[in-house]
């Protein structure tokens, strides 16, 4: 068959289902390309070489005995390293977890293995998932494969670069604040975070956890279905795990666009943006439109209000769920310290990075006494606001399109040593974590340097049939899937020649 | 500036926190900027505006309250830094 490292989860599967290919050879080629390429993006913080080749050898030999194959059987699968995985070490991107083994897996993982989907590594991201370009990490530097002098965006940068890069066919992020979209956007793949309930949290470690929410990335809608599909669904085991009925994901990408009405808020378009991801945007829009949907320009007046609500609420939860780490149970632990409160305070001044204690101190701050109503209450209340201007909306529209993020991938270094700029980046995402409901985001061109740039789509709560509905009938349109990067030693060798 | 340094050290302890002073200078300046922003929140009127705590609609799913296995106790706790007899070992509480 083709080069297994430029194939779809689903042919993958098929092909792997059919004899064509053995899951055996399709992890070597996947771990082959990491070797090849991944000392120059530093997508993985960890590569489950030997776990990886084993499952595949069991799978091929569980085809051999017609026994029945899961619907993700032998297709790699990258995890960014804040979902817990059984005798997996899982760091989080933190000097405080860098030894912490989780005892068990995270439900999604759990579900992923199941399926027969193969574990390829952890991928780097920021600390505890707190940023937006993956520069936050006590592991690595991760680059974007488009230009490697640029981010990946974040937090799960590592897993977007991972499948920009065709170093695995698909791979799971969360997303608290645009941690999936951002970066599928700056690195120009496809990325989901599902309605707040739809995947399990459980096995997740909790930045906000009325905000978190696990989600696929591929280098298709297709693929990005598929994955949704397997983890998707009521789990016992996370209270706020909805019990709604899962529909059949994939099949909702082959319905076509017709009849769809799509709002675009015009708060969304701010003169002061780049004019290439506008233009980018509209030109997806036209193409809606000659596809048989509507257009209209619609209103979510509170947008302005989204990154402030958002900073009091996801720190103020941030302080109360990293309070656990205190050097007893597990995480690491600041040696000859005189006594138990001195040793509390040394390991996590030592354990946690620069942004993690800037959030901490944040959250405590407006949870403190006679901060709470000021900020916290306030913060709940807009967040009330922000939530009904989407439900209004969806009175009159059945998705929402807007840029994903207000420019392509920024430079490393540009806006370490300004966290609000940084916050700035997820303008166009926080909203959908604050109201709960399901955003993907898609490549819709590429700038003058070559960047990719990124088109969300929101829709009503556990309406992603919708959202991957209009995406997939958007992709054959903007035909991105062709545009790969060049990786920087391909680049010189192409210049060589 | 809407925060002090004073307050800045006063919210390290509260969060088990400790800075120097090139950090405690940098982040009432950090988090003075941050909350200018979050300032803007108070051009709102939310009188009788219900606050929302939780995106997910309806009460929480609760299960069964039936007993079922869980991890034992040896693999719960062999990330402790210091166990032993099936107990997490700290430092001295009372100096």
């Amino acid at each position: 068959m083709s080069d297994p490292t430029r194939t779809g989860v689903r042919a993958l599967r098929d092909r792997i289902a059919a004899g064509e290919v053995s899951a055996a050879d399709v992890v070597a080629s996947h771990l082959k390309r990491i070797a090849d390429v991944d000392s120059r993006i530093g997508a993985f913080v960890r590569v489950n070489e030997a776990e990886a080749l084993e499952t595949a050898a069991s799978i091929d030999r569980d085809r051999t005995a017609g026994r029945a194959l899961g619907p993700l059987a032998g297709v790699p699968i990258a995890i960014k390293d804040v979902l817990c995985t059984r005798g997996l070490a899982t760091g989080c991107g933190s000097r405080i977890l860098e030894r912490f083994v989780p005892p068990f897996d995270a439900t999604c993982v759990a579900r992923l293995r199941a399926a027969g989907a193969v574990l390829l590594g952890k991928t780097n991201m920021d600390e505890f998932a707190m940023g937006s370009s993956t520069e936050n990490s006590s592991c690595q530097v991760t680059r974007n494969p488009w230009d490697p002098e640029r981010v990946p965006g974040g937090s799960s940068g590592g897993s977007a670069a991972a499948v920009a890069a065709d170093e695995v066919p698909a791979a799971l992020g969360t997303d608290t604040g645009g941690s999936i979209r951002q970066p599928a956007a700056l690195c120009g793949v496809v990325g989901m975070k599902p309605t707040y309930g739809r995947v399990s949290r459980y096995g997740l470690v909790a930045f906000a956890s009325s905000l978190d929410q696990v989600g696929p990335f591929g280098n298709s809608v297709e693929d990005v279905a598929e994955v949704l599909h397997v983890i998707a669904g009521h789990d016992a085991r996370d209270a706020t795990s909805a019990r709604q009925p899962v529909p059949d994901y994939p099949a909702a990408t082959r319905r076509g666009a017709r009849g769809l009405r799509i709002g675009v808020p015009r708060e969304y378009f701010p003169e002061e943006m780049d004019g290439e991801v506008s233009t980018a945007v509209r030109g997806a829009l036209a193409a809606a439109g000659r596809l048989g949907a509507t257009v209209e320009e619609i209103s979510l007046p509170h947008t302005e209000y989204a990154i402030p609500t958002y900073y009091v609420l996801a720190t103020a939860e941030a302080s109360s769920n990293l309070a656990r780490y205190d050097g007893v149970r597990y995480g690491s632990r600041a040696k000859d310290t005189p006594d138990l409160a001195s040793m509390y305070v040394a390991s996590r001044s030592h354990g946690f990075g620069a942004e993690v204690k800037r959030r901490i101190m944040l959250g405590t701050y407006v949870l403190s006494s006679g901060y709470y109503d000021a900020y916290y209450l306030k913060a709940q209340k807009v967040r009330t606001l922000i939530r009904r201007d989407f439900e209004a909306a969806f009175e009159r529209v059945d998705a929402i399109v807007t840029p994903t993020s207000p420019t392509a991938a920024f430079r490393i270094g540009e806006k370490v040593d300004d966290p609000l700029a940084m916050y700035l980046s997820d303008i166009f995402t926080v909203t959908v974590n604050l109201a709960g409901l399901p955003g993907l985001s898609m490549p819709c061109g590429l700038t003058r340097d070559r960047l990719p740039i990124g088109l969300q789509i929101v829709g009503r709560p556990f309406d992603e049939e919708t959202v991957l509905r209009l995406a997939a009938a958007l992709e054959p349109e903007i035909g991105f899937r062709a545009k790969r990067p060049r990786l920087p030693e391909e680049a010189t060798m192409a210049a060589a020649r | 500036m809407p925060i002090t340094r004073a307050e800045v050290r006063h919210i390290a302890k509260l969060a088990n926190l400790e800075f120097g002073e090139e950090d405690q200078e940098r982040f009432t300046r950090q988090l003075g900027a941050i909350l200018d922003h979050v300032a803007q929140l108070n051009r709102l009127d939310t009188q009788d505006v219900e606050p929302t705590s939780h995106a997910g609609g309806g009460a929480p799913v609760l299960r069964d309250d039936a007993l079922s296995a869980s991890l034992d106790r040896d693999a719960a706790m062999a990330n402790a830094p210091e166990s032993g007899r099936g107990l997490f070992k700290v430092p001295r509480v009372i100096g």
